[in-house]
């Protein structure tokens, strides 16, 4: 099975400068890159003109609620939404239930994924506690023998300073890196929405800025001392940003993620009293936003994750402290990042290298085109107009502050071990 | 109008010919047979989902005397009890076809939500922190009929702001007839920002007491973060209760006002709730033809 790509600018930055060229895919792989034409008997031929084409994108934070929360996704409709949103690797969340905090769960969404799956990889972040309870180590030495790529309570952030420290320390020694979602819970208990101006005037209870930075800075300083590396989750506030940028420039190896609602919305959303904009850690001010695209553009944010986080229309058509925290993500997280590139925030290839650091970060096969490698291929509409419209979504869920919205720029197919495993029909 | 869910989204001509429509109902209370036929055969659903006397039984009075049918609902007898949800008991009432829900509920937003689901007039009673647009009428109410204005007027609101809906919605009400607010209460009660609301901070009684003329004290809400916001009852007396003392700051035909419930001798001091100062049980009196009017507005065809 051949597969030509042709016309498409091909924007590779690990390889070099973009260019316009074509890409030939055999039996899964990349057999030939080359500027301007190819061709190849016999090969299925995607016409590219106009398009940019790119390794296939990973979303390093994605929950998929299965096993145990089906309703809102599984495996399957989640690997499909992943296709749809131009993603061909995704690191899932260990919040199911059971918690994802022993091998017998693990194998099950590892094997899920590679028997009856699209084609998308599915790499587990397995669960740091016992349960996500925050007292003892969960068997992370066997999680990594079933697959595990990190390790973290993610929604649950750990509490306890000293199992912080241990499970840091375990974990490296089977190469293991500890996932921080950053929010000290004390703070945050109750909170609905940003503590600001907003939660004034809506009468909410805020979650504090600095709930987020405290734990930051902990994790940081915690990974400096021990001298190992940590992954910041969804990073959503200018405080956050400087305590990293504080680490960085001391040498600490952290790196950083944030989520592309937090560079498209701001608190004052919130008004609507919609649950689709719960989500946790919350939509932040305006200043904050500017800070992330900022970040983002000097590359201070490593990566762009989704946290694609599926609830039941049930679950959230409730009274607004009540609903769940959280948004799906995959389907519209390009366009929502692509709107950087036409305002003239970011260069392309910018947006691609915050859409394949991930591999890199979790040290995973990907994120470049070469030939005789894996065919993960992301083509992109940069000019496509559309309205986001939650019903067409391949998620289960439809939980987006986003429905309606007019975006510039689409995923046009995505191509995930030489097959294509989503094309969008103009 | 077709709802009112708070005081934030009206501007000062519909807050003036809601309290001028006051006054007419204001008679009718005064007479012998306090009752007229304006709003009979309509339909009116008073949903409380959080404890309340005074409101709730002042929504009922005005309901009643307007001939209209009232309704209660308690969530402690409802299905809410039995698992279900809001949307859907929300529904279900519609179903009914009322021409009026008035709802309280312990969560922001709430009566926004319904005014989605439900085709009927939704009056907010009052929803978490956020508004409690009829208390806000009825203080301006009282407000008006004792200093015959609303305008340059100085006005101290003191206590738990962080946590009052009462607050939210006499800040909207009294910043946008052109008076002068100051809150005060302990840096652990005073929202992030608020000074972006038009009013001044401060954590001194003594400083926001002076020169009032409207002393508006807020309940201490010992049920929301007790042991967070505040020490204890003798420490919160000790330096924030509204005594002799601390109200000889105010001008001397200053109007004392609390909303209630009140708790004496904290927030209060008995002497200054039952002085002469004190037009609380006036508030409650005037709440009746306040939400009276607001009803007739809503349901009776009103244009505005």
């Amino acid at each position: 099975m051949k597969l030509l790509i042709k016309n498409g600018t091909i924007v590779n930055p690990k390889a070099g400068k973009s260019f316009v060229g074509s890409i030939l895919v055999e039996n899964g792989k990349i057999t030939k890159i080359a500027k301007g034409d190819l061709t190849a008997d016999g090969a299925e031929t995607v016409n590219a003109a106009g398009m940019i084409v790119t390794p296939g994108l990973i979303d390093l934070h994605v929950h998929f609620r299965d096993p145990g929360f089906e309703e809102k996704e599984d495996i399957l409709t989640g690997l499909e939404a992943a296709a749809a949103g131009g993603f061909t690797a995704v690191c899932t969340m260990p919040n199911t239930s059971p918690a994802c905090d022993n091998i017998g769960t693990i194998e099950y969404q590892t094997k899920k994924a590679a028997k009856q799956g699209n084609g998308v990889r599915l790499y587990p972040i397995a669960a740091a506690s016992k349960g996500l309870k925050g007292e003892t180590m969960a068997p992370i030495g066997e999680l990594k023998e079933g697959g595990a790529i990190a390790i973290s309570d993610d929604g649950k952030p750990i509490t306890d300073s000293s199992l912080l420290q241990r499970v840091m320390q375990y974990a490296s020694s089977f190469g293991l890196m500890y996932v921080s979602h950053s929010e000290d819970t004390y703070l945050s208990k109750g909170g609905q929405m940003n503590e600001s101006y907003f939660s004034t005037l809506y009468g909410m209870q805020g979650i504090p800025a600095v709930g987020e930075a405290l734990s930051v800075a902990r994790e940081c300083l915690m990974a400096q001392y021990l001298g190992l590396p940590v992954h910041i989750c969804h990073v959503s506030t200018k405080m956050s940003l400087d305590l990293i940028a504080y680490f960085k420039a001391q040498g600490v190896k952290v790196t950083a993620e944030t989520a592309p609602h937090y560079l498209s919305l701001t608190d004052e959303a919130v008004g609507s009293y919609d649950t689709n904009t719960k989500v946790n850690p919350p939509l932040r001010s305006e200043e904050d936003r500017q800070a992330l695209i900022a970040a983002v553009k000097s590359g201070l944010i490593d990566a762009i994750a989704t946290d694609h986080a599926p609830h039941h229309e049930r679950d959230k058509n409730v009274e607004f402290n009540t609903a769940p925290s959280g948004m799906v993500g995959l389907e519209t997280a390009v366009p929502l990042v692509y709107k950087l590139v036409h305002d003239k925030q970011i260069t392309i290839e910018r947006f691609v290298e915050l859409f394949t650091a991930g591999y890199g970060i979790f040290g995973l096969e990907g994120g470049v085109l070469t030939e005789g490698g894996r065919a993960d291929i992301t083509l992109i509409d940069p000019e496509y107009q559309w309205t986001i419209d939650k019903n067409m979504f391949r998620s289960k869920s439809r939980n987006t502050p986003f429905h309606g919205f007019h975006v510039k720029g689409a995923v046009f197919r995505t191509i995930a071990g030489g097959k294509t495993v989503f094309t969008r029909a103009y | 109008m077709k709802h009112l869910l708070g005081i934030e989204n009206l501007n000062r001509d519909q807050i003036m010919h809601i309290l001028e429509t006051a006054v007419s109902f204001e008679e009718i209370n005064q007479r012998q047979i306090k009752k007229v036929p304006t709003l009979k055969g309509l339909s009116v659903i008073n949903f409380f989902a959080e404890p309340s006397t005074r409101t709730r039984m002042s929504f009922e009075v005005a309901e009643k005397r307007l001939s209209a049918d009232s309704y209660n609902i308690a969530v402690s007898g409802s299905a809410i009890t039995k698992g279900e949800t809001l949307s859907d008991t929300a529904l279900n009432l519609q179903a009914m076809a009322p021409d009026c829900l008035i709802i309280r509920h312990a969560v922001s937003g709430t009566p926004h939500m319904l005014a989605q689901i439900m085709d009927c007039s939704i009056i907010n009673a009052g929803d978490g922190f956020h508004e409690h647009p009829t208390q806000a009428l009825l203080d301006a109410y009282t407000i008006q009929k004792k200093k015959g204005r609303l305008d340059g007027l100085k006005v101290a609101l003191m206590g738990d702001i962080a946590h009052s809906r009462v607050a939210r919605s006499n800040i909207h009400l009294l910043t946008k007839t052109g008076s002068h607010v100051t809150v005060a209460g302990p840096a652990t009660m005073i929202p992030k920002d608020i000074k972006k609301l038009g009013v001044e901070v401060t954590y001194d009684p003594k400083e926001a007491v002076k020169d009032a003329d409207i002393v508006m004290m807020l309940r201490i809400q010992e049920e929301r973060e007790s042991g967070l916001m505040y020490p204890d009852r003798r420490e919160y007396a000790k330096f924030f209760c509204l005594d002799e003392k601390l109200l000889s700051y105010a001008k001397p035909d200053a109007t004392v006002m609390h909303p209630g419930p009140a708790n004496r001798g904290v927030e209060i001091d008995d002497n200054i709730m039952d002085g002469d100062r004190s037009v609380i049980l006036e508030q409650v009196a005037n709440g009746v033809a306040v939400r009276m009017a607001v009803l007739y507005l809503l349901l009776g065809g009103s244009n505005s």
